[in-house]
């Protein structure tokens, strides 16, 4: 047993900070597969989170099929075992990062202290209520000692004293946010997981694309439209530069068709905001004025933004903008792409070209991004393995035995 | 000076006898389309970074657009860029925005030409409201503001431009922004008799001018006219609107005649006058378009939008045509029952900061 902080305004939203227990569990132990399977079934049984997608996907994630097969998946003959107490600071603007962060952890066999966001997202409290009301349990009495969720403003007292009796410290919110972080020491052994700021960018075959019947293309386009639109196309994994694969007449058609079915999408599901049409409009001038590979913007209104590339080149690879501003390029040699492919680069979303075609690109240029290739609509399935890391494997340590 | 530039300036100086709020839309559009064309290509062809951004906008050098169709550019580029049309040895002064502590401020270049025809477009337009007779001016704010002429503000600029339409121009406020009382007491005294000239900054105003009568129980009986202007943001947070901020004045001050004024400071001089019916309007140096925020399609009376600012001064510095972030609405065209000519309007207020999605937190962005 252990004293958690305490400390004016540290709010402990969940979680006894008197009594804590941060003893590692083994990966994916049966009380936390169990925890996670019952409050898959609980969250999916009440009916307001049919009003959340979010919340309906981390739910659905937590489903026991899901849990078995990601078990099967680390069922290996090497002994692991979790870490001991793992901080997560988690992000401001993405409501549900919490919960995955927080499973993923749990699964890894570790004890958590999950800093929440700011905000008063009713997913948050949701997810909370039903995990707090499932640790309530007989059952999960050991499993209630090794969880808190806190709450606190910007406090630097407060991160150093868990970061101090932090065995692993995982920290979203990207650059500025880590850079923060990393003020507060860990002990020498603790580990640090950061997701940093990334980029991410899209593959389309242009003849695959021109093949499509309508009810595919705007399949397609929907899925597209989830990458990109869902999270403002602000999260790492929402792709910004579209490279189109084909020769100049395909990729001109099959640009004109797939924006023609993602617009319909937009119009349908997004609403701009007005600051993000000043926005978007202000970074537009600014491409013109400091990018000389910018040769045309094409834009119906303000909703989607296409900006002509002729050259890829780093300099385009960092910038970012929001909300439906998007990078072109064609060619009909993928290779061209490795230019842009800094260590900032982190999800690929392809269409109509083979996955071994990218799998070769990587490893024949030797990038030093890309940490994932998913279909067109899975960019913002988040999962173990995640930026690049085993998360699993990363919070667990291994006992070697000879 | 190139025969252009001179073009320019004449459009400015011929407008100078026109009664500033006396041309009804329809000539104004057709001689505005012809005005900012102009003044497109003049910056198009002396700005670098402003011919990228005509030319990405699709603007080819020499296009005769319409009014509607000259590109706009968003006031946050002043803050990013050093956008100017002139040599900087021909910049006389560097103007910057008064700007929410901590955040960029813009900057604006000004040569001879501009900042004279700022002044004078300045003096034409609010002496329409106070008469032709200079009358005594009591600025509501401290001579801190003007003393360090390295820092021109868009504040201290407001307040050289309305020293020429006053005489004996005298500070309220002293360097601590406390009332000079003894200083006030003789300037009412000095001008006994004579309507007086009161200007100053909303918030200034409001903050220093007002709270302190009220906290001290004093109540002045001033016969005259107060302009004002600087934003509402300010005391939007105080929820003081106009019609409030009015009545305080009336109960502090004595005054019924209180007009506000909207402007930028990237476009200096030819600012927006609120007349005796409480709406903004346009003068023939100036006028307001409504964008919708999604097409940024231009609309008609009773939509809000965007707005978008044309002025006919800025030569020195591509502002001529400026999106901004503030909502407002047209009210109506040439109808006004004040009179006056023109595209009447107002301002809603800034747009919001948009809560943004994404893994990135937001740390103090805009």
């Amino acid at each position: 047993m252990c004293m958690l902080p305490t400390d004016g305004g540290l709010i402990y939203v969940m979680g006894e900070p008197e009594r804590f227990s941060t003893l590692p569990l083994l990966p994916f132990d049966g009380a936390a597969r169990g925890f996670l399977e019952q409050l898959s079934a609980r969250m999916m049984a009440d009916a307001a989170t049919r009003t959340m997608p979010d919340v309906m996907s981390f739910a659905w994630w937590c489903r026991k099929t899901n849990i078995e097969r990601l078990a099967k998946i680390y069922d290996s003959a090497e002994l692991r075992i979790g870490r001991g107490l793992a901080f997560h600071v988690t992000p401001t603007n993405v409501p549900v990062n919490f919960a995955f962060s927080w499973a993923f952890s749990l699964l890894a066999g570790n004890a958590n202290v999950v800093r929440l966001p700011n905000r008063d997202y009713p997913q948050i409290s949701f997810i909370v209520g039903h995990i707090a009301a499932l640790m309530g349990e007989e059952a999960f009495a050991e499993l209630r000692l090794m969880n808190a969720f806190v709450a606190y403003e910007h406090q630097e007292k407060i991160t150093e004293a868990f970061s101090a009796i932090a065995d692993a410290r995982i920290v979203w919110g990207g650059d500025a946010t880590i850079q923060a972080i990393r003020k507060s020491p860990l002990p020498a052994r603790g580990v640090d997981v950061c997701f940093a700021d990334r980029t991410s960018l899209c593959v389309l075959g242009a003849a695959r694309i021109l093949e499509l019947k309508r009810e595919a293309l705007e399949q397609l386009a929907s899925s597209f439209y989830n990458d990109a639109y869902i999270m403002d196309q602000n999260a790492c994994s929402s792709p910004r530069l579209v490279i189109w694969l084909g020769s100049e007449a395909e990729t001109e058609e099959a640009g004109m068709r797939l924006w023609k079915a993602v617009r319909a999408q937009v119009e349908r599901r997004y609403e701009l905001a007005e600051v993000a049409s000043v926005d978007k409009f202000t970074q537009a001038c600014r491409d013109a004025i400091e990018l000389n590979c910018v040769t045309e913007m094409r834009r119906g209104d303000n909703r989607i933004y296409r900006l002509r590339l002729n050259a890829l080149t780093g300099e385009t690879a960092n910038r970012r903008c929001g909300s439906g501003y998007f990078y072109e390029y064609a060619t009909e040699r993928l290779d061209d792409l490795a230019a842009v492919v800094t260590s900032q680069v982190q999800t690929l979303t392809y269409f109509g070209v083979p996955r071994e075609e990218l799998a070769s690109f990587v490893q024949q240029n030797r990038v030093r991004g890309i940490d994932r290739i998913v279909p067109v609509g899975e960019a913002m399935d988040i999962g173990l393995t995640w930026d690049g890391y085993d998360l699993i494997r990363t919070l667990s340590r291994i006992c070697d035995i000879h | 000076m190139s025969a252009m530039t001179v073009g320019l300036s004449a459009m400015v100086e011929d407008l100078l006898g026109t009664p500033p709020f006396s041309m009804e839309d329809g000539a104004k559009r057709a001689y505005y389309a012809h005005a900012l064309s102009e003044l497109t290509l003049h910056h198009s062809e002396r700005s670098p970074e402003y011919r990228r951004i005509a030319c990405l906008l699709g603007y080819r050098s020499g296009d005769e657009l319409g009014m509607e169709e000259v590109p706009f550019i968003p006031a946050r580029l002043f803050k990013e860029y050093e956008l100017r049309s002139v040599e900087r040895s021909e910049i006389t002064k560097t103007m910057t925005s008064s700007g929410t502590t901590g955040q960029a401020v813009s900057k604006i270049y000004l040569d001879r030409m501009t900042a004279t025809n700022q002044t004078k477009v300045l003096v034409k337009i609010v002496s329409s409201f106070t008469g032709s007779k200079r009358l005594p001016l009591l600025i509501v704010d401290s001579p801190a503001v003007i003393k360090d002429r390295a820092l021109f503000s868009a504040r201290g600029a407001g307040i050289l431009g309305f020293s020429m339409l006053g005489y004996d121009p005298t500070y309220l406020l002293d360097e601590n922004y406390k009332i000079d009382f003894a200083r006030l007491d003789a300037f009412l005294e000095k001008h006994r008799g004579s309507r007086i000239l009161l200007f100053g900054f909303t918030f200034v105003i409001w903050e220093h001018l007002c709270q302190t009568l009220v906290r001290v129980g004093r109540q002045l009986q001033v016969d005259g006219i107060l302009i004002h202007g600087g934003g509402w943001k300010k005391l939007a947070s105080l929820a003081v609107d106009n019609p409030t901020f009015k009545r305080v004045i009336t109960e502090t001050c004595g005054m019924s005649s209180v007009y506000n004024y909207y402007g930028m400071a990237e476009q200096t001089g030819s600012i927006f006058m609120e007349c005796e019916h409480g709406v903004l309007h346009a003068s023939i140096y100036s006028d307001v378009i409504v964008r919708d925020p999604v097409t940024f399609s231009s609309l008609g009376s009773g939509r809000v939008g965007l707005l978008q600012l044309v002025s006919l001064l800025p030569t020195s510095y591509p502002g001529h045509s400026i999106l901004t972030e503030d909502l407002g609405e047209i009210l109506g065209v040439d109808d006004c029952p004040c009179g006056r000519k023109g595209r009447y309007f107002r301002v809603l207020g800034r747009v919001k900061n948009a809560e943004v999605r994404g893994c990135s937190d937001v740390h103090a962005s805009h």
